[in-house]
This record gives structure tokens, sequence and C-alpha cells, in this order.
């Protein structure tokens, strides 16, 4: 017994009769199709290339466009030729112009020796399926489809919708039980003869006339009634991408198909003169009975349709600039942390929680004049220049590219009122950011200057007026940060629970001792402080509650380290 | 299938009040009276069109004294694919329109007129793609741009070109890479034939700031070298890096400023809103080489630049203090997939 090929093609006719008279001088009979509209001097080289082949045959040409039922009566025909001229033929394996085989002949011929009653066609119910263009699955089998899809695509769709309005459907004659699966099969000789003998077939080649791709339903459906024993894979591989078209093989996939074991894959570059060159020849085949394996294919692809629906998390470029919703819920690449007034109380925090976390800790990113990167570098990752002003131009770009450039190495960086307030909705708005802020820790330094008292009055409140507005946003129902607001007073309570929580939260598995703590900032008389700014006429509420004599334990350095558990 | 360009367009109809649609439409059809007017300027050197076969991919490109760079130039898109080079010579008076009018796969074009009255060479592309690059992909690029795509190094510009057919898109979106050296750009002579990126084999790899243009609906891509060295106080006036080279033609399109912008504008939509990613490309850019010096100074002699020549002043003068572009955060060029996993360029679905 040997296997026949029915190949239906349409373009780069001169790739499609190397393949065929591959198969031919194999022993395996071919009957091509050409599509109607095909160039004929490319027909009729094709023809003249395949003359020395007695075991080739040509189809009658119909004018075929994808989606019609030209291709199933195409394909019809060619099976009757088939069928007829090649008796010794065990097997009819359905191919398209554009497939290459990738392993021998003779091991495909053996393969279906071995399952010489087995079918091999991918035949799914329409319940199962969840790879069909347009969504449509069983209604392909109960709905009219007058207008193209390609063409009118909103009549197409509108026309869908009406039917599904006035509850249309179509009866499915008697004997169909709705499948769908690949084009490319590979029956046995008895299930084609019976799907071409059936006495039904001319009500069902009508009925399958309006259906919708019916090269992808009529045989699926048509073998549930015939066949005794199906395989319901194909034995091409082809996959289509997120816009139902077919991926495409160039010479850079050699190894890939090579380790995929298929028999035949679709579809080929005819530009790949490598692929044809290797896999058209005997020579350089290495014999291997196994079972086809796409899984390293199929990820391969399954990544690339992925990469083209979702992208990378994170990354705004030249051909990804999401808005809306994906701009809403992900805006970088992963988490980050803020830190308001910690440096102004802790005389040594950057270096003390860089050391501490082993993370990157940067002073004021959005320091007015220049960017305080950490360990004071004038460009950092990526190449991000430290330049205020170019930050300035475009503060979120900034911070997207900060965020991306460190690929994943945990950032940290100061903010606070003194500094420029562009990005605060930003920090807000980005799920990736923790947001720590002492309110009110921006008049410390206030309380060490020697400023002016009048001016130090001025600033203060100027500062907790763009902080107020600051953490109002960061409390609005639209935040999507992670934020944890203490005032000052009920941060000098209790310093190191918040640092340690403040630490769990950057690396959780680090929960060990605070064995080295930063260095508080001296509070003596600052009680008396926020009491002057009071009897100037400026109400720091922003501190909190701070009691007017020092309390025990503050104003002074932890000198000896302590645990908190 | 799906026609992306086709959806998309489809979907700004619905937001785009027919005023500004027809406002976009007149603007068009002026560029197009303008490069018929600005057609007259070119004169024929050497006309090999007839050699153009249907899906033969084409490059358009305008240049002023470039002898030097030519060899290595041609050698790259040959490599490509490029079957077909369609060249503008702005009166070059070193001996470049003698050796491209030598080459079997150069038609060559002669002007006199002004640079920056063709709206810096972009009527005479406009008018000479019209003309011979409708039905084509045409790649337009600088001598000094040389392009990088997701698998160029295993597959010619055909592969990129029949796939983007077949998935309905006109127009691949290519950023522009500006490559620096180590050390003075002077440093180092740059020979004839020689890869410029053997010299200028450094990168910016993560400082570019992109905005979206409502009106032409293309992404303004700034950044990069030229913003961090020479624009650091003035990002506005940092030059735009955004370009959509790669387009295939038809009879109604045209480029409105350089290669940034197209009309019809659905052509600029090369990127994905929904969080996903197109497939792009990158321009290398192999200006900051020895000879940018001379050239800036005639450069700014002539005062045929986009914004009175402001970019190549501020090179002078930026150079002449210090003349390395190089930082230690700077990235060596090792390949596309490097571009692609740093994010500057996407392989999209293409596998």
């Amino acid at each position: 017994m040997t296997v026949g090929f029915i190949m239906l093609a349409h373009q780069d006719l001169d790739r499609a009769a190397q393949v065929a008279a591959y198969w031919a001088s194999h022993d395996s009979p071919v009957v091509i199709h050409v599509d109607a509209r095909s160039d004929l001097r490319d027909f009729e080289g094709m023809k003249a290339a395949l003359a020395r082949h007695d075991n080739v045959r040509f189809a009658p040409r119909r004018p075929c466009g994808w989606g019609e039922f030209s291709i199933v009566a195409a394909t019809l025909d060619a099976a009757r030729i088939m069928l007829n001229d090649f008796p010794e033929v065990g097997h009819v394996y359905l191919s398209s112009g554009s497939c290459l085989p990738l392993r021998p002949a003779n091991e495909l011929a053996e393969y279906l020796t071995e399952h010489a009653d087995t079918d091999f066609i991918e035949s799914v119910t329409t319940e199962e399926v969840i790879w069909t263009v347009g969504g449509l699955d069983l209604e392909r089998f109960t709905l009219h489809f007058p207008f193209s899809w390609k063409r009118h695509r909103r009549l197409f769709d509108r026309f869908v919708e009406l039917q599904r309005k006035i509850g249309y459907s179509r009866r499915i004659p008697d004997g169909i039980n709705p499948h769908l699966g690949s084009q490319w099969w590979c029956l046995t000789r008895r299930t084609l003869t019976a799907i071409l003998d059936d006495p039904q077939r001319q009500e069902y080649d009508r009925y399958f006339s309006k259906v919708w791709i019916p090269d992808e339903s009529y045989f699926q459906s048509l073998v549930r009634k015939h066949s005794t024993n199906i395989e319901s894979r194909s034995l091409t591989f082809s996959r289509f991408d997120f816009q139902g078209k077919p991926h495409v093989f160039y010479d850079d996939h050699m190894q890939l198909l090579q380790k995929s074991d298929c028999f035949v894959a679709r579809k080929i570059w005819p530009r790949a003169d490598r692929l044809y060159q290797r896999f058209l020849d005997d020579n350089a085949k290495i014999l291997v009975r196994v079972e086809p394996n796409p899984r390293k294919l199929d990820k391969v692809f399954a990544q690339a349709n992925q990469r083209r629906i979702r992208g990378r998390d994170g990354l705004r470029m030249q051909s990804r600039f999401p808005r809306g919703d994906v701009w809403a819920t992900q805006k970088t690449r992963g988490p980050y942390s803020v830190f308001e007034g910690f440096s102004e109380l802790f005389s040594n925090f950057e270096t003390w929680l860089e050391r501490r976390t082993g993370t990157r800790v940067h002073g004021h990113l959005f320091d007015k004049r220049e960017v305080k990167f950490s360990g004071g570098a004038k460009v950092y990752n990526g190449c991000l220049s430290n330049s205020a002003k170019l930050r300035d131009y475009n503060p979120e770009a900034f911070l997207v590219s900060l965020v991306w450039n460190t690929h994943g190495e945990h950032q940290s960086f100061q903010f606070g009122p003194a500094d420029q307030q562009a990005i605060g909705d930003f920090l807000a708005s980005d799920q990736n950011a923790t947001i720590h802020v002492v309110t009110g820790a921006w008049s410390v330094p206030l309380f060490h200057s020697r400023m002016d008292f009048q001016r130090i009055r001025r600033i203060a409140a100027r500062y907790q007026a763009i902080e107020a507005r600051h953490v109002e946003r960061l409390r609005s129902p639209h935040t999507r940060a992670r934020v944890h607001v203490w005032t000052l007073a009920e941060f000098v309570e209790d310093p190191m629970t918040i640092l340690k929580s403040v630490l769990d939260g950057i690396d959780p598995a680090s929960s060990r001792k605070l064995t080295e703590v930063p260095r508080l900032a001296d509070l003596h008389g600052f009680g008396q402080f926020v009491q002057k700014l009071k009897n100037e006429g400026m109400n720091p509420h922003s501190v909190g509650d701070f009691p007017l004599a020092d309390m025990p334990g503050h104003g002074k350095p932890p000198i000896k380290a302590f645990a908190v558990r | 299938m799906r026609d992306e360009n086709e959806v998309e367009v489809e979907q700004g109809f619905r937001v785009l009040s027919l005023i500004e649609r027809y406002r976009l439409r007149l603007e068009r059809k002026r560029k197009q009276l303008r490069f018929v007017r600005k057609s007259r300027e070119l004169r024929r050197v050497v006309n090999r069109t007839s050699d153009i076969r249907a899906g033969d991919v084409l490059l358009f490109s305008v240049l002023r004294n470039e002898r030097i760079r030519l060899p290595y130039f041609l050698e790259y898109y040959r490599n490509l694919g490029i079957n077909h080079f369609l060249m503008v010579d702005n009166d070059s008076d070193d001996d470049s329109r003698k050796y491209l009018g030598e080459q079997p796969d150069v038609s060559l074009w002669h002007t006199t007129h002004s640079y920056k009255q063709s709206r810096f060479g972009v009527d005479w592309l406009n008018a000479l793609q019209y003309r011979y690059g409708t039905g084509h992909w045409n790649l337009v690029v600088d001598v000094d741009e040389f392009l990088v795509y997701p698998f160029c190094d295993s597959r010619p510009l055909r592969a990129l070109t029949d796939w983007l057919d077949a998935s309905g898109v006109r127009s691949f979106g290519a950023m522009l890479l500006d490559m620096y050296p180590k050390g003075p750009i002077d440093e180092k002579e740059y020979k004839e034939g020689q890869n410029p990126f053997e010299i200028a084999e450094y990168f910016d790899a993560g400082n570019y700031m992109i905005s979206r243009n409502p009106k032409y609906r293309n992404l303004w891509i700034q950044g990069g070298v030229r913003a961090r060295v020479f624009f650091p106080n003035d990002p506005r006036k940092a030059p735009a890096l955004n370009k959509i080279p790669l387009v295939k033609w038809r009879r109604g399109n045209v480029y409105v400023s350089s290669t940034h912008t197209l009309l019809p504008r659905g052509l600029n939509l090369v990127y994905d809103e929904s969080g996903g990613e197109k497939t792009s490309g990158c321009l290398l850019h192999a200006k900051f080489l020895h000879t940018l010096r001379a050239k800036s100074e005639e450069e700014l002699k002539r005062r045929q630049h986009y914004g009175n020549s402001r970019e190549y002043r501020a090179y002078k003068q930026v150079l002449e203090k210090s003349p390395d572009l190089w930082c230690p955060e700077s990235e060596k060029y090792i390949n596309w997939r490097q571009l692609e996993i740093l994010g500057l360029m996407s392989k999209g679905n293409w596998v």
C-alpha cells in the first residue's frame, strides 16, 4: 500500500511542483488542483516540470477563494481521480502547495502501514473548539453567510447579528454531526470512498456550500459518520497566529523543524531555499521512528502570539504605546518604593536602606535642581541623565524607563513637597508603587535650619499645602499604589517597628533582626518649634499631635542596636 | 484574517470629525501638488528603473557629498535584498555622482535646488516614489541610516515585506538609534567601505521619551545620546527619532516631514495601544563619525537643515568642548536580538 497526495496549490507553483516531484518520485501518486485564478503560464510551467512523472494528475481547475466551498469541491474532484486512477493507494493525504515533507516519504508510508485503518483528521465538536476565527463555531453550521468576511466585514457581522436576533437557524441534514478541525487530513481509502459515494452526498454538498469555511468542517463532520477509527490530529504541522493566518517557516527554522519530527509542515516561505534543499534531499535525512512532537514549535508560536497581544509589562516603546485601561492598570515593569520624609528624619537613611536590603536607593529623583541618583551618579542605567530639565520634559517616561532599565532590581527613591510634583499622580496610579509617607517630616530640616523664622513659616505653609494635596491624591479611591501614611508624631512614637515593616515590604525573606538602625535626627525642642509655628498663625497639622515637652528617649540617636520582633 | 490597518482606520472613522478628515485630505492633496511642482527640479543622470520587477523592494535616498559612505551603504542594503536604489544627488562636489552613476542597480537624479525648499528632500522623494515606487515596498533612508529588523541576520528584507503583506500591514516603524564611538568622535578615522559600527559601536539603551501626536497619530520619540549630550537644557528641541521608513506605496501616499510622518495617517499607526507589541525595527544611525566635524561646518554655512540647522550648531559647540559622547552606562551594540531584549524594537508575532 502507498500513500497518495492531493495538493491544493494557488501560488508559487514552482515550489509546489518541486514538492510534488519529490513525492511522485517516491512512489506516491499526486493529484494536483491549481486555482483557476493562478497565472496560466505558471500552470503550464508546472505541468511541464512534472510531465516525466506518470503518477501525477491534474484535477480540473476551479476558482477558489478563502473559505469558499470551491476548495472542498476541488478536493472532492481530486480525491475521485486519486481513488480511480491509483488502486494501490491506501491512505490519501491532503496537502497544500506550500507544504514541505520533513521526514522521508518511506517513513510516512511505513507509519501509515502500521496504522492501516486509522483516519488522521483533526475533528473536534463545536463545543470544544476555542480557536475559531470570529468566534463562530456551531453557528457556522446554522446561519447564512452571504457576505465576504474579508471584504465586507461590517455587513458580515451585522447579518450574523440579525440572524441571531430573529432566532434564525438552518436545519442541519441528518447524519451530520458538526465537527471542526484543521483542513489538512490523511484518510484511508475506505473512509474517503464512503464519503464520496455517500447516497446523501448531493444534499450534503448543497448544505455545506452555505456553511462558513467548509474546508474546516466538511470532511471533519462527515468522517464522524463513516469512520470507525479516528485519530483526531493532523499529521501536518500548521499553526495560526492571532489574526488567523498561518505562521510561516524560514531557513532559520531548520533546527526547530528537524526536532519536531512532524511528517509535513506548513507553511513554508517560497524563498526558503535551504529548507527546500535540505528536506527534499533524501541523503540528508536521518531515519527516525518516532511520533511527531511539535511541542517545542508550539511553545515558540504561543510566545509570539503572547508578545503581539499582551506585550511586555512596563514597556513603552515605538511599537507598544498602551493607553486607556491597559495603561491604567499596568504602567511599570515591577515593584518600587517611594519614601517621603525618611531622609529628613534619618541622617543616613539612603545608605542604610541600600546596605540593609541590597537594593538601589536613590535620593530625591525629582529634586528641582538635578536628579539625585544613588551615589550621585551623573548618568544611570540606560543612560538616564541627571538633567532635571530632561526629566521634567517627560517625568513619566523618566520613571518608566528607570524601572524598565533596572531589570527587576528593586528601586527606592525619596520624594517630598520640595520636589517636582508632576509625577505625583502617576505614582498614586501605579500599582507597582509602594509609598511610605511621614507627613510633616519636611519640617525637621526647617527646624534645624538657621533661616529667618518668617521665611521658615512661609516655606512650612507651602510645603504643608503641597503635601496635603499629594496625600489627598494618595487616599483617593483611584489610587492603585500601596500607601502607608504616618504623621511625624506617630512615626517617632515607634520608628523601629515601622522601619521593620518597610524592610519586610521590600524583601520579606530577610526578616531578621534589625541589627543596625539609621540615625534619627535630633528632635530636642521640636515641640516648641511646632508651638512657635502655631503662635505665628500657621497650623502644622500634618506633623500630628506632637507634645510640647520632649518625649523620653527621643531627640538623641539610638546608640544601642535593638531587635524588633 | 484581519487587516490591521483597516480596522484601525475604521475605529478612527468614528472618533474623527469629518472636518478634520477633510482637512487632512486637503493637506495630502497640497503635498501631492507640491511634489509634482518640485519634481521639475530633478534632472535625470541615469535611469535604470526599467530593471525594476514586480515585488522588488526599492530604496530611496537623498544625499550630498557622501562619497566615503556609499560603498558600505550599497553593500549593506544589497545584502538585505534591496533590488533597486533610487537616489537624488543634491549637487555633491565630491565624486558621489560619478560613483553612483556607475552602479548597475542605481537610478540617479541630480538637483542644484534647495534642500530646505524641498522640505529636506521629502518632495523630491515623494515624486520619485509616486512615479516608480507605487505597488512596491519602499525603504526611505539617509546614507548614514542602517535598517535592522527582527531576524535581519538570517532573513532578507523580502521575508519581512511578504509577511507584512500577508498580515495586511502597510507600514513598518524603525526608530532612529544614534550610535557613537568611545572617545572623541574624530579619534578614529572612518575608512571607505568600512562598517561604521566598528567605530560607532555604542548607543543609549533606555532614555527615550515618547508622546503621541494627535493630529497625525504618530508617536513622537526623543531622547538617546542627542538629547542627553546636546539638548539637556532644552529637550523640546531634541531631534525626533520616530521613523516609518518602510511602506507599501500607494499612489496617494505622501511623507509629510522626513520619514517621521505619513499621510494618510493610518500609515502612522505602527504601534499597538492595547498592550501588545507590533513588529518593529531600528535604524542604526552612523552620524557620529569623524566626518561630522567637516559636515557640521559645511552645513552651518549652507543653512539648509531643519530649524536653521540648530542641530549642527549644537554639535559644533558641544563637540569643541567635550567630544566624547560615551558614558559608563553606554551599551555596546551586539545584534538585533539585544535591541529586542532591551525593548527598543520588537519581533511582535513574527516567528
